[in-house]
């Protein structure tokens, strides 16, 4: 793995604030990830999750704070989707991260191209290191699948793994998981998780977002909790349990609901 | 059946061979039932001439299809760029080398189309109209543009003949076929335009960064956006790209015809557009196939001399030509999808008497091993 610098953090959020118009989405976001850190990011609908993903790929814009990537600072008025790549922030979304009807080398290079003179791409290349990809990075085994399928014959949970495959070619600082299991069976949740543990493995950080706290307990080695556009717990996972964590929600969930009734 | 069945998959996957299929059986179908027409060579270099200028249209259409997107505003182009070639050449005309005259037309007219084709983009890209609704007013106006500069008349182009220009692109090959009546079956330089518009644009969508973009955009325009790809730039440079084309096209038909008519281009729309369809390019978008619209083009305009030459009457030539068109383009739909083997399930489904314990799901294998 290649070391792009000695910083102890793949991200820092410092002082994150976002408002539409005059609505809050989110206030005071700190919020540091490790260099080879895997944290589940829960939070009911609307606690400003999907905010902070956007914030994070370059698709909005935070109306206050600063962004670090492995140490280095953001230039937030310069950020976009083309960007957020270039520092290496990578994202897997629930189902908008490959086009359906395209061939498999080509999704993992699209947007990034591998070409020669005058932007022609070089197939044979880009076919070279997309096998590579499905059999060392993420393991695909056999069963007909090769870099000249379409997408639309692979399975959700596939999916997602040349999706995550994509990102750590591309040598990301971190891997924003946004809800990649919504929508899969539990069989291809299963394929998903290990392609996460393949994250770990390669000693990258991650991002992970579901609302499913079984796979979010299994895969995270931290929890960070999300309401109303604020950070309201970080909790290690060797602190908690699964129903510890299970029971701290909804408590909290339901104090939060007496407030309001109140 | 496993046999067969790998034989579809590996044929399915060569790009534009059911309808280059189609277009066989056609031809091999009226040599048998018009032998006089065509066994010979006349009718063959009558299609390279007249199937050009569709063909080109067709392969620009093709992208602007592949990308999710519809221009109907091509007809209008083509009159468009044929007026501001004709009037190039008859105002640059009496002052310089005519030849140079003509050059001069054929960029401007290039550039009229490009400009077109622009502002389609742009009003698409920018202000999120959708492009079946900007395009059809863009042939409304520039249909009515040229109408109007034309004064509703049309210009013959009498000293266009001896011109390097009109050589160079509508001029014939003579000598390749062999001839016995003497030298006056030469092969129109339009048809090889057309080819080698045909490869090069087979580069740009199959081989370059443009191509791939116009494909994912078509697919899916948020995965596009989210991967890095310049959605609003792409979709301006393909509808830009459509109008210097439709431009070209319409220059060849005025070239050709040695006359300019405010109409030219009009009759285009539909088959131009059955011809992209009956090569596979699906209007869903995502996935374009050149060789097909090469194909399709052929197959569209050998119809109607052909139905004509068997000697049944007229009154037959739209009916077969929806037969074909709607043939090919199931056939297409299937084979791609590699569902050809489904088709077969069904007839045999229809062929059953109702009532024989004929189940839907029953019917139809799963399609691989497991």
């Amino acid at each position: 793995m290649v070391e792009k610098s000695d910083h102890p953090y793949a991200l820092q959020m410092v002082n994150i604030e976002k408002y539409f118009g005059l609505v809050c989405a989110l206030k005071n976001i700190n919020l540091q990830v490790g260099r080879n850190e895997i944290v589940g990011l829960i939070g009911d609908n609307g606690a400003g999750k999907s905010t902070m993903v956007k914030i994070l790929t370059g698709v909005h814009q935070p109306t206050r704070g600063e962004l670090y990537v492995a140490g280095r600072k953001v230039d937030l008025k310069r950020y976009n989707v083309k960007t957020a790549h270039e520092y290496g922030i990578e994202t897997v979304y629930q189902d908008k991260s490959l086009g359906e009807k395209q061939v498999l080398w080509r999704n993992f290079f699209i947007g990034r191209q591998i070409t020669r003179r005058f932007g022609f791409i070089d197939v044979k290349k880009e076919k070279e290191i997309a096998n590579e990809i499905m059999l060392n990075t993420i393991g695909f085994r056999g069963k007909g699948i090769t870099v000249d399928s379409k997408v639309n014959k692979l399975s959700g949970g596939e999916r997602q793994g040349v999706a995550i495959g994509r990102a750590m070619h591309f040598e990301a600082e971190l891997i924003v998981l946004d809800e990649p299991t919504v929508a899969l069976s539990l069989k291809e949740v299963r394929k998903v998780l290990n392609f996460v543990h393949k994250i770990k493995e390669a000693g990258k950080a991650c991002i992970y977002i579901s609302h499913n706290l079984q796979d979010v307990y299994e895969i995270s080695d931290r929890f960070v909790v999300l309401d109303r556009g604020e950070i309201v717990a970080s909790i290690e996972k060797k602190d908690t349990s699964l129903q510890d964590l299970d029971d701290f929600l909804l408590t909290y969930a339901h104090g939060l609901k007496d407030k309001r009734e109140s | 059946m496993n046999r067969t069945r790998s034989i579809i998959k590996i044929l399915g996957k060569i790009e534009g061979l059911p309808v280059a299929t189609v277009l066989v059986v056609l031809i091999i179908a009226f040599m048998i039932t018009a032998p006089d027409v065509f066994l010979k060579w006349r009718i063959y270099m009558s299609f390279l001439q007249t199937v050009a200028p569709p063909l080109i249209l067709g392969l620009g259409l093709t992208f602007v299809i592949t990308a999710g997107e519809i221009d109907l505003s091509f007809p209008a182009t083509v009159a468009f760029a044929g007026y501001v070639f004709t009037w190039s050449f008859k105002n640059f005309g009496e002052s310089m080398d005519p030849s140079l005259a003509a050059a001069g037309g054929l960029v401007l007219a290039l550039l009229a189309g490009g400009m077109v084709g622009y502002i389609n983009g742009v009003i698409v890209a920018k202000l999120n109209v959708p492009s079946i609704m900007v395009t059809l007013a863009a042939q409304f106006f520039w249909y009515g543009v040229t109408v109007l500069l034309a004064g509703g008349l049309q210009a013959a182009l009498t000293t266009i003949e001896n011109n390097h220009i009109h050589s160079l692109f509508v001029g014939r090959i003579y000598g390749v076929i062999p001839d016995p009546a003497r030298g006056r079956i030469g092969i129109p330089v339009q048809a090889l335009w057309a080819l080698a518009l045909t490869v090069f644009l087979w580069f740009i969508l199959n081989r370059h960064k443009f191509g791939e973009a116009v494909m994912f955009i078509g697919d899916n325009p948020n995965v596009a956006r989210v991967m890095g790809i310049n959605v609003e730039a792409t979709r301006i440079q393909l509808f830009t790209l459509m109008g210097v084309i439709s431009a070209f096209a319409g220059v060849i038909l005025t070239l050709e015809m040695r006359v300019f008519y405010p109409t030219q281009g009009q009759g285009m729309l539909l088959p131009v557009m059955a011809a992209v369809f009956i090569g596979g390019t699906s209007i869903a978008g995502g996935v374009g196939i050149i060789v097909g619209t090469f194909f399709g083009s052929y197959i569209i305009g050998s119809l109607e001399a052909g139905v004509v030459a068997t000697g049944i009457s007229g009154f037959w030539v739209q009916l077969v030509q929806g037969l074909v068109m709607g043939g090919s383009i199931i056939l297409n739909t299937l084979l791609i999808e590699g569902r050809l083997n489904v088709l077969g399930q069904r007839f045999r489904q229809w062929g059953m008497p109702v009532g024989t314990g004929y189940t839907p799901e029953g019917q139809i294998p799963p399609q691989s091993g497991d």
